[in-house]
């Protein structure tokens, strides 16, 4: 059989998610033994303008220029992986959609403000159909495996739909709210093993919200530690603008 | 001469980041040469404003994945300035530490990934595999031993956790620095092997003289965290806070990507600048090893900044591990191991204020600069990235670079272009302030 043809692309974004491979050290090697890696702008200058096994796209849609490139690279693909939180949810992109565009284009560009085009920030699946979610800005490196032996084998990846709290119990952290300290924990997507606050650092939120946050409960849990509500919007907005966008228009326009 | 040509290559490979060369010669005379900037705009700037200076960092290091820990470093200083704290030595120390990690990081990142698929005929390090299995193993080898450490210290290298305003919410062990000095002993030989394979490599030869800029201090250490100002090759320096007399950003009529220029059309920063300017105050390991290639004096051909890298690396590498040493030596006070969130309880005083940062990223100089109100939120800011600074003086070598070229052959030619943009290592994906530039037919 020959091996599957998979490319990298890269939106709006850092490039932080495409760097994790190069992280991967020698065992990349042995990825790239049972892969065709046929492009990847960042480190490649090798082109292929044949169908693509699997896409690995990176970056939010910002641009009408990045939704023509990402319609046509989904034609292209029989398989698509929106990778990190930018792809997935829009990501720290998504933090200019609570200024008015123009309002944001002059701060940042003055004068010259109007030579170039900007769109509300959306994650790649308002766009076009994606396959796989590898969530995490950045992604978390054993997932990003997980999720590619999945694509590879043709079989559904399943995003935990917990929240980060259970991973944080398991490794034993104790609890930001004792010490008085809001966290983003109850409400966001494990998956990452409660990576930040292993490091010391709460939980921003990066790998989205839970499909279905325990709204009542964690209002319970900011009442009982006295935490202004307008605080902890403030904070979700970080990652999830795009969603908590979205439930308050009632959806976005494809 | 009289040849004429369109050069029109989208999407530039193996740099970070979207930008596009054009380049129109007419009978033999060139008329049209640009650099020009595609990535989608980010708008950083724009959403600083509102955000608590505790948090901010968090963002900003979102700026660039690649020399994410610059950023986030540089925005640390900016607000600590800003509300008016003055960090630990030993926060300082660690500080300086990470910044070694990540120039180095980056450094091997460009030297072998980016730049060595040139010198030795590929498209890139992926056919390498096969015939230079070795070097690849090493390249990625070095690349994993950076990120190890890098976790180690700050949690991950891409966005680190542990380093905020204020100082570290997890301070290494003692075992967590026997570690990390182990790893980055482990890591001496396959350097030296770098530098022996770089010093193989014919790089093109090519010399335009051009100012270069880069943090200068007055004590004895190479500045790449903190210097006391900016100095320039003409010989002058200014204080950080007046960085924008540096910068004096402007927009050039045939593009309008924003552009810098300070005493003369255009200036230069990254690894080159820093070895022009500070080059006696290198690691001895450095200079030895700089001297050996030929890097102690002043160079004028950009192609080198890859070899600065190199030397650069060397730096940051016995730099960095005489930190550890220092570190164990000393021990580690963990009383001053911070807890997030303080911004919460104000255990941190902020007060209304201005802050510059200014550190030395892996491509050159990084400004950070934010205005801060009563409650330490940010009312406005400011970031001005390394390649914006290098992009006018990219330019200026093409220029002089291409009717010195002419009578190769347009592949040759173009294939040089590339590799001279790529010798600046550029990170078009920080483009916090870019603009899209029209084509121009
Ligand atoms: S998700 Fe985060 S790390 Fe990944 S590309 Fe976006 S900003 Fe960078
Ligand atoms: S620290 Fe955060 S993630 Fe951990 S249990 Fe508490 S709220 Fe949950
Ligand atoms: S702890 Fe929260 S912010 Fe940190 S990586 Fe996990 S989901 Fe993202």
């Amino acid at each position: 059989m020959k091996p599957p043809k998979v490319a990298f692309f890269d939106f709006t974004c850092c490039e932080g998610c495409q760097l994790q491979v190069a992280n991967f050290g020698e065992s990349l090697l042995s990825i790239l033994e049972i892969i065709d890696l046929v492009e990847f702008r960042e480190v490649m200058s090798e082109k292929w303008d044949g169908v693509y096994d699997i896409a690995i796209v990176e970056g939010s849609i910002t641009t009408p220029h990045d939704v023509e490139r990402i319609t046509k690279i989904r034609q292209r693909s029989k398989t698509l992986i929106a990778y990190g939180s930018c792809a997935t949810i829009g990501g720290i992109n998504g933090i200019k959609n609570n200024f008015s565009l123009e309002e944001i284009k002059k701060y940042v560009y003055g004068d010259s403000a109007q030579l170039f085009e900007t769109l509300p920030t959306r994650p790649l699946h308002e766009v076009v159909e994606v396959d796989y979610f590898v969530h995490g800005c950045p992604v978390y490196p054993p997932e990003f495996v997980e999720v590619l032996k999945c694509a590879l084998s043709g079989l559904p990846y399943h995003v935990p739909d917990v929240a980060v709290c259970v991973e944080c119990k398991f490794n034993e952290n104790v609890c930001f709210y004792e010490k008085g300290i809001t966290c983003l924990g109850p409400i966001t997507r494990a998956g990452c093993n409660s990576w930040c606050i292993n490091n010391g650092n709460i939980c921003y939120g990066c790998r989205g919200m839970v499909s279905n946050p325990n709204e009542k409960g964690f209002q319970e849990v900011l009442k009982q530690y006295n935490i202004d509500l307008n605080f902890i919007v403030k904070r979700m907005d970080m990652y999830n603008t795009c969603r908590l966008k979205q439930n308050l228009q009632g959806g976005i326009q494809k | 001469m009289s040849k004429s040509f369109n050069v029109n290559l989208e999407y530039l490979t193996r740099v970070e980041g979207h930008g596009n060369i054009v380049i129109n010669v007419r009978d033999g005379s060139l008329e049209e040469c640009r650099l020009e900037i595609v990535e989608s705009p980010r708008f950083f700037e724009g959403m600083l404003r509102g955000r608590s200076v505790f948090e901010v960092q968090h963002i900003t290091s979102r700026i660039c994945g690649i020399c994410a820990c610059s950023h986030s470093l540089a925005s640390i200083q900016a607000a600590e300035d800003a509300i008016g704290f003055t960090p630990s030595e030993q926060t300082v120390k660690l500080r300086k530490l990470l910044m070694d990690l990540e120039i180095l990081d980056s450094h091997i990142l460009h030297i072998y990934l980016l730049a060595l698929p040139d010198f030795l005929g590929v498209k890139s390090f992926v056919p390498l595999i096969d015939t230079h299995n070795q070097t690849v193993k090493r390249a990625l080898r070095m690349k994993k031993t950076c990120n190890q450490v890098c976790d180690i210290l700050v949690g991950r290298h891409v966005h680190p956790i542990s380093c905020t305003v204020g100082g570290f919410t997890k301070l290494p062990r003692e075992k967590d620095l026997e570690t990390m000095l182990e790893l980055l002993e482990g890591m001496t030989k396959d350097l030296e092997e770098t530098a022996e394979l770089m010093n193989q490599l014919s790089f093109p030869q090519f010399e335009r003289d051009t100012e270069y800029v880069a943090l200068v201090s007055e004590d004895a250490e190479y500045p790449l965290l903190q210097g006391s100002a900016i100095g320039s090759s003409e010989g002058i320096t200014v204080d950080k806070k007046d960085y924008q007399k540096v910068t004096n950003e402007f927009v050039v009529p045939y593009s309008t990507a924003k552009r810098t220029k300070w005493n003369r059309e255009s200036y230069m920063v990254g690894a080159l600048a820093r070895l022009n300017l500070n080059y006696s105050k290198l690691h001895p390991k450095a200079k030895e090893v700089g001297d050996a290639l030929g890097m102690n004096r002043k160079i004028t051909n950009p192609y080198l900044n890859t070899l600065a890298q190199v030397v650069e690396c060397f730096h940051c590498l016995y730099h960095g591990m005489d930190i550890i040493k220092e570190l164990m030596r000393d021990g580690i006070n963990y009383d001053e191991e911070i807890v997030v969130g303080l911004n919460e309880k104000k255990s941190i005083p902020v007060k209304a204020g201005s802050g510059v940062g200014a550190v030395e990223a892996p491509r050159g100089i990084l400004f950070h600069h934010y205005q801060v109100d009563d409650n330490g939120h940010i009312t406005d800011a400011n970031c001005i990235i390394p390649t914006a600074q290098n992009l006018q003086n990219i330019e200026y070598d093409m220029r002089k670079l291409i009717p010195e070229i002419l009578e190769k052959d347009e592949e040759e030619i173009v294939h040089r272009l590339e590799m001279l943009v790529r010798s600046y290592d550029p990170c078009i994906s920080c483009s916090t302030h870019f603009l899209k530039v029209s084509f121009v037919k």
